[in-house]
């Protein structure tokens, strides 16, 4: 399991797996970056017919993987992505790791070049709980979704529902489906408005397709 | 080297070339191996040996690619040595490469000395020994004559191409130069071309070989006496090669060897000395020296993108061969940054492709030892392309 990845194991991550998952069309092609144990690449392949491949940062990760007969390298979301071909690709999914990359914006343009949809999921860093724990303990937040102090964790580059869809913006990509699950784990109702969500959303999932 | 005992005359690796204890396939002058270098190879033999059965639509073979100094007695007892097959612990009933269930096929490689036609095969131009009169062979070269075994199988595809360092740079070039006979391919250990470091290490070999009044030239046969002093010091410098700083640190150290004190001569005071003085003896007692000489130089000349216009990525293009490419973390003589080449040039190709790199200190002899991490990865790779495939499970043991 990547260093970066998000606790697996919890239900609000499993979720987050089935959401991304129901997203995807069946029988096409996918690259899941950051794909941990394999879980939602195996999710994929056996229930959607689809070509999964994936790439993840610790070998442990991709020596499970493999041993289970799932297609994976051992590679880096910052550095590696840039030797795959345009459109190679259906779908690309960072699930929650783009906080934990030296350059996001970059990791957002390197997967809408490699697929022409991409599938992100990351952690609302403007939930009302961290901004609680800013505003009326004058502390870096730690949650149980994020249970690291701010000198240990991975993730340095934490943003909130709203600076996601401004960096969509900047990377010239459209959102085709956006989803924001509460602390339950549940998704969120979809005509609440942007600041709801960004508010009340702990984790969020975009599905984004590039535009031209 | 006092301890490396001259070998007797009619030594065993000539008579094992003429007359092997494999099965021999013979391949007359109208069914020449073209070779690179441009000469026709006629007569040819192949030696070999197969573990399972074939399958009804032969679509269940396994071609095991034997690495330098291997041969194809894979999973049965040398009949040199007497020891164990050099990859049973991969091959072999319910093993990663289970014979249980694939039919496994491994032959000598061309210029190789255990019955394949090479250098110490007898020439039936003059009924001798070949010695340097071999025409010079390249790994293709190599992968050409195991093609014509297959076919001669009447195999149209080969499930699966497996094998380590030279192994590996033959199953590359299998999924290069036969990509629709190849369902998928496990290159360990491996790199897409030799590197400057391993040729000149490899140079140091020959010019060891070559500088032992013995070699004479390459016609020692006429002399009934062998290189075994040459061959021993390039097997020894070879074999550190195989190792690592660690790894003999951790079983040697600088541990003396039955004293307690150092002797102040050249004897080999040191337990590495011993160990490394008697690799090269038992190396000598199985390998003819041109041999070594001639399959050195194929792994130098070995670069596959050079055959493809300096694109890796075009020797793979469009290919639908399922690769699992593994590498491990101490081996400097076909580091990790050389599978990673591969495994670039397959993902640009859009091929299906995994690639695990192996924490251990073994060096590039990992590959020929008994290391679960890399038991797990192949038997996971081979269980899903069997799968995928639609070739049954093994059927359960009684």
């Amino acid at each position: 399991m990547s260093e970066r990845s998000f606790p697996v194991g919890s239900d609000t991550a499993r979720v987050d797996l089935l959401v991304v998952a129901d997203m995807v069309a069946s029988n096409t092609r996918v690259l899941d970056i950051g794909c941990g144990d394999g879980a939602l690449l195996r999710l994929l392949a056996d229930d959607r017919g689809v070509d999964a491949r994936g790439i993840e940062l610790s070998q442990r990760g991709v020596n499970d993987c493999v041993a289970k007969g799932l297609s994976v390298i051992q590679g880096d979301a910052d550095t590696d992505l840039i030797d795959y071909p345009d459109d190679s690709f259906d779908y690309v999914i960072l699930s929650q790791t783009l906080q934990a990359t030296r350059n996001p914006k970059r990791v957002l343009e390197q997967m809408l070049r490699i697929g022409r949809r991409a599938i992100v999921s990351f952690p609302n860093f403007g939930h009302w709980r961290i901004r609680g724990q800013l505003i009326f303990r004058g502390r870096m937040p730690v949650t149980e979704n994020l249970p690291l102090a701010w000198y240990e964790t991975p993730n340095i580059h934490f943003c909130t529902i709203r600076d996601f869809v401004s960096l969509v913006d900047e990377v010239d990509a459209r959102i085709d489906r956006a989803v924001a699950l509460d602390s339950s784990g549940a998704p969120m109702r979809v005509s609440a408005p942007w600041w709801v969500w960004n508010m009340f959303g702990e984790q969020a999932v975009f599905l984004l397709e590039r535009q031209n | 080297m006092s301890e490396i005992e001259p070998l007797r005359a009619g030594h065993a690796a000539w008579l094992e070339a003429d007359a092997p204890h494999s099965p021999v396939l013979r391949f007359s002058a109208d069914e020449p191996l073209v070779m690179d270098s441009g000469v026709s190879l006629a007569p040819l033999t192949i030696a070999y040996q197969t573990y399972g059965t074939l399958n009804a639509d032969k679509s269940n073979a396994i071609l095991v690619c034997h690495a330098l100094t291997g041969d194809q007695h894979v999973a049965n007892v040398h009949p040199l040595t007497g020891k164990p097959g050099w990859w049973e612990t991969m091959v072999g009933p319910g093993k990663p490469v289970d014979t249980d269930r694939f039919f496994v096929i491994c032959s000598n490689v061309v210029g190789g000395c255990l019955g394949t036609t090479g250098p110490a095969s007898t020439n039936p131009a003059t009924g001798k020994p070949y010695g340097l009169d071999m025409p010079m062979v390249t790994i293709r070269d190599m992968v050409r004559g195991q093609k014509m075994l297959i076919d001669h199988f009447g195999i149209a595809q080969l499930f699966c191409v497996i094998g380590g360092s030279m192994g590996g740079m033959q199953v590359l070039q299998w999924a290069a130069s036969y990509p629709d006979c190849v369902f998928c391919a496990i290159p360990i250990a491996t790199a897409p071309r030799h590197s400057s470091q391993n040729i000149a290490f490899h140079e140091v070999g020959r010019q060891a070989v070559m500088a032992d009044p013995e070699w004479a030239g390459g016609r020692y046969f006429e002399t009934g006496r062998h290189p075994t002093k040459g061959l021993a010091v390039a097997r020894m410098a070879a074999h550190i090669t195989y190792l690592s700083d660690e790894a003999l640190h951790r079983k040697f150290g600088r541990k003396f060897q039955n004293k307690t004190a150092p002797t102040f001569t050249f004897d080999a005071d040191f337990q590495i000395e011993s160990y490394l003085r008697y690799q090269g003896s038992t190396f000598v007692e199985r390998f003819d020296a041109n041999s070594y000489l001639y399959l050195t130089r194929a792994m130098d000349y070995f670069d596959l993108a050079g055959d493809y216009e300096g694109s890796l990525a075009r020797a793979f293009q469009h290919t639908r061969t399922r690769f699992c490419v593994v590498s491990f973390t101490s081996d400097w003589l076909f580091p990790t940054s050389a599978s990673r080449a591969i495994v670039h040039a397959l993902n640009a190709g859009g091929a299906s492709v995994s690639f695990v790199e192996i924490e251990t200190d073994k060096g590039h002899d990992a590959f020929l030892l008994d290391l679960p991490e890399l038991f797990a990865t192949t038997s996971g790779f081979i269980e899903s392309a069997a799968r995928a495939r639609g070739l049954k499970e093994a059927k359960a043991s009684t």
